[in-house]
């Protein structure tokens, strides 16, 4: 009877993981389909699933129409940018919090937090001003630190909780062998974080490359990453599904790869404390 | 050339004092044990020495030199922690050759050194494995083969075997031993065991709420305690205390007697009581007797003693091993002094 009750309730476990699997992944199937459309099928209705005519031509007109190469290496360098200066800031303060915490630490920590609950659009005109004033508009740099600055408490609080279960005694005996600070980060502490430094890296290029509030709101044409190629297919010219949707799958697909590759990865990075 | 001078030595945390102002000389060569029950302060002792924690007034000197601000690194100690504390992403020939190459010697030194210090711990079939392929013992040994690796003025062991099985300790606590007979380098061992304190140690620091309470030799602390408290940590088990009438006809307001000063009778002695418990080791007999004059005592009775609960003993202390001690817990003189 136990064992009835628990083979129904692992199916209904099942049932309801692949429902709700779907359903998150439904809108991006949906894109890449409609993105094989012609722009009537893509607005027909009701509309078809799989049987329509298949084609290319939206592919060929995104591809014609603008630079993806220059938007692809954008979002890379950009994301790969400030996460990479954001490990460089976020490794000693992550390593100061967990190894000589101060009564301050926790209040830190939960400030930086609270910074991310603040609507960026509150700061958008300042940051604006600050940036046009100093040339920083439209160009590669000033998107790198926004987005460093954006993600760095995401970049502190998760090397903070990696750095926290590695035992304070292992840095201490490298103190007592003779290991400055530097060789201590180094050679000690860096090498044993290594999982959680992956799993930090790869969800901070994810969130980096997604982000589309401050990379279209500071760049036009030259420093826009892909949010920008997907957003310039909406607006000027009226709507084009189609078109949108091969531009978004083009934008999606880098980091979609990347995310299923990492996958194990990620997972055990986000729950590292939890079930260790 | 490993003399530790501690003066006037203090630790606070915050508003709370661990560390009372102390002074402790550690002579060269020496194997000194600090021991003493949970939270005496003894670990943080010996961080203070190592400087993973600074001191919050006076000096510590090494060799002569003034340390107290030196980092960890500068004082040329090595250290063996209670969990070991190796890397664990460096094989065991890495784990040993890091201090060296902190020290930036050259690769060829480090090799010899490396080998060297494998073989005197038997640890030359692991080089290549990882910490996490090793048992609790080579993991220790691992630890003391970086330690000596660096022929340091002076070994620092924070409870070295609290993680190691009974056995093994054993072991280890010879292969310790051994160890300090052969490098005669100074060696400071923290412990809350008494039996490792009283067979490795030269001189033991008995501590108490960050005080020490007397420092001696196993010896000296076994048959002269300079206090009840020392009475009752070292040894074990522990001395019986008396207080009351029996002490007062001694001239003392308390009295203690060792478990093996204890002679016990089934027909007559001094004091009467019945036997609660009786543990049979087969070399030895603790027997834990109630008795209606002074309360529970426990005597060890060498070899079998064919006593069981319920059955009526006497007690008689042996003459001369009366430790008598005053209303503030001090020792007084052995034998009540006639006036």
């Amino acid at each position: 009877m136990a064992r009835a009750t628990t083979a129904s309730r692992k199916l209904g476990l099942t049932l309801l993981a692949w429902t709700i699997g779907i359903v998150i992944f439904f809108p991006i199937l949906w894109t890449a389909l409609t993105s094989f459309k012609t722009e009537a099928e893509a607005i027909a209705s009701p509309p078809s699933f799989i049987a329509f005519q298949w084609t290319l031509e939206n592919y060929a007109e995104v591809q014609s129409r603008s630079d993806y190469a220059l938007h692809f290496m954008n979002s890379v360098i950009i994301s790969l940018g400030s996460t990479l200066v954001g490990l460089l800031i976020a490794v000693p303060a992550a390593w100061s919090m967990a190894f000589v915490p101060s009564r301050r630490t926790k209040d830190v920590l939960m400030w930086m937090l609270s910074t991310k609950m603040l609507p960026p659009v509150g700061v958008l005109i300042p940051i604006y001003l600050l940036f046009r004033d100093t040339g920083l508009l439209d160009s590669r740099t000033g998107l790198v630190i926004v987005l460093t600055l954006i993600n760095l408490p995401i970049i502190v609080w998760m090397l903070f909780t990696y750095f926290r279960e590695i035992p304070g005694e292992i840095l201490e005996a490298a103190r007592m062998d003779g290991a400055g600070l530097k060789a201590e980060i180094l050679y000690v502490l860096l090498p044993m974080a290594v999982p959680g430094i992956a799993s930090t890296l790869l969800l901070n290029v994810i969130l980096a490359w997604n982000e589309a509030f401050w990379t279209l709101s500071l760049s036009a044409s030259q420093s826009a990453p892909l949010t920008a190629f997907i957003a310039s297919y909406s607006s000027p010219e009226g709507l084009f599904y189609a078109k949108l949707s091969a531009a978004s799958t083009m934008a999606v697909a880098p980091i979609l790869v990347l995310g299923w590759f990492s996958q194990k990865q990620l997972v055990r990075g986000l729950t590292f404390g939890a079930v260790k | 050339m490993g003399e530790i001078v501690l003066k006037q030595i203090t630790k606070s945390f915050g508003d709370v004092s661990v560390i009372p102002p102390l002074d402790l000389t550690i002579a060269d060569g020496e194997f000194v044990v600090f021991v003493g029950p949970s939270g005496c302060g003894k670990s943080t002792l010996l961080r203070l020495i190592a400087g993973l924690e600074d001191v919050s007034s006076g000096t510590i000197s090494i060799d002569g030199k003034d340390a107290t601000r030196l980092p960890p690194a500068g004082r040329g100690l090595a250290m063996v922690f209670q969990s070991y504390a190796l890397y664990p992403h460096m094989t065991v020939r890495n784990n040993i050759a890091f201090p060296l190459k902190m020290a930036r010697l050259d690769k060829a030194a480090i090799d010899r050194k490396v080998e060297a210090a494998a073989a005197v711990l038997n640890l030359t079939g692991y080089l290549d494995r990882r910490p996490g392929q090793l048992s609790g013992g080579q993991r220790q040994r691992v630890a003391i083969g970086r330690a000596i690796v660096r022929e340091p003025t002076a070994f620092l062991f924070d409870e070295p075997l609290s993680n190691l099985d009974a056995a093994l300790r054993v072991n280890m606590r010879l292969e310790i031993s051994e160890l300090h007979r052969s490098l005669a380098t100074t060696m400071i061992y923290v412990t809350h065991d008494q039996v490792e304190a009283m067979t490795m140690a030269d001189k033991i620091v008995v501590l108490n709420a960050g005080r020490i309470e007397q420092v001696g030799s196993p010896i000296e602390l076994y048959s002269r305690p300079c206090n009840r408290f020392v009475a009752g940590f070292i040894g074990s088990p522990r001395m019986n205390f008396i207080e009351g009438g029996e002490a007062a006809a001694e001239g003392a307001h308390a009295i203690g007697i060792r478990p093996e000063h204890l002679a016990l009778s089934t027909e007559s002695g001094r004091w009467s009581g019945t036997v609660s418990v009786s543990e049979h080791l087969g070399s030895d007999t603790f027997v834990y007797v109630q008795s209606p004059e002074v309360g529970t005592l426990v005597a060890r009775a060498g070899g079998e003693v064919p006593v069981r609960h319920g059955d009526r003993v006497w007690l008689t202390p042996q003459a001369g091993k009366l430790h008598r001690f005053d209303p503030q817990g001090r020792a007084m003189s052995r034998e009540k002094v006639l006036s």
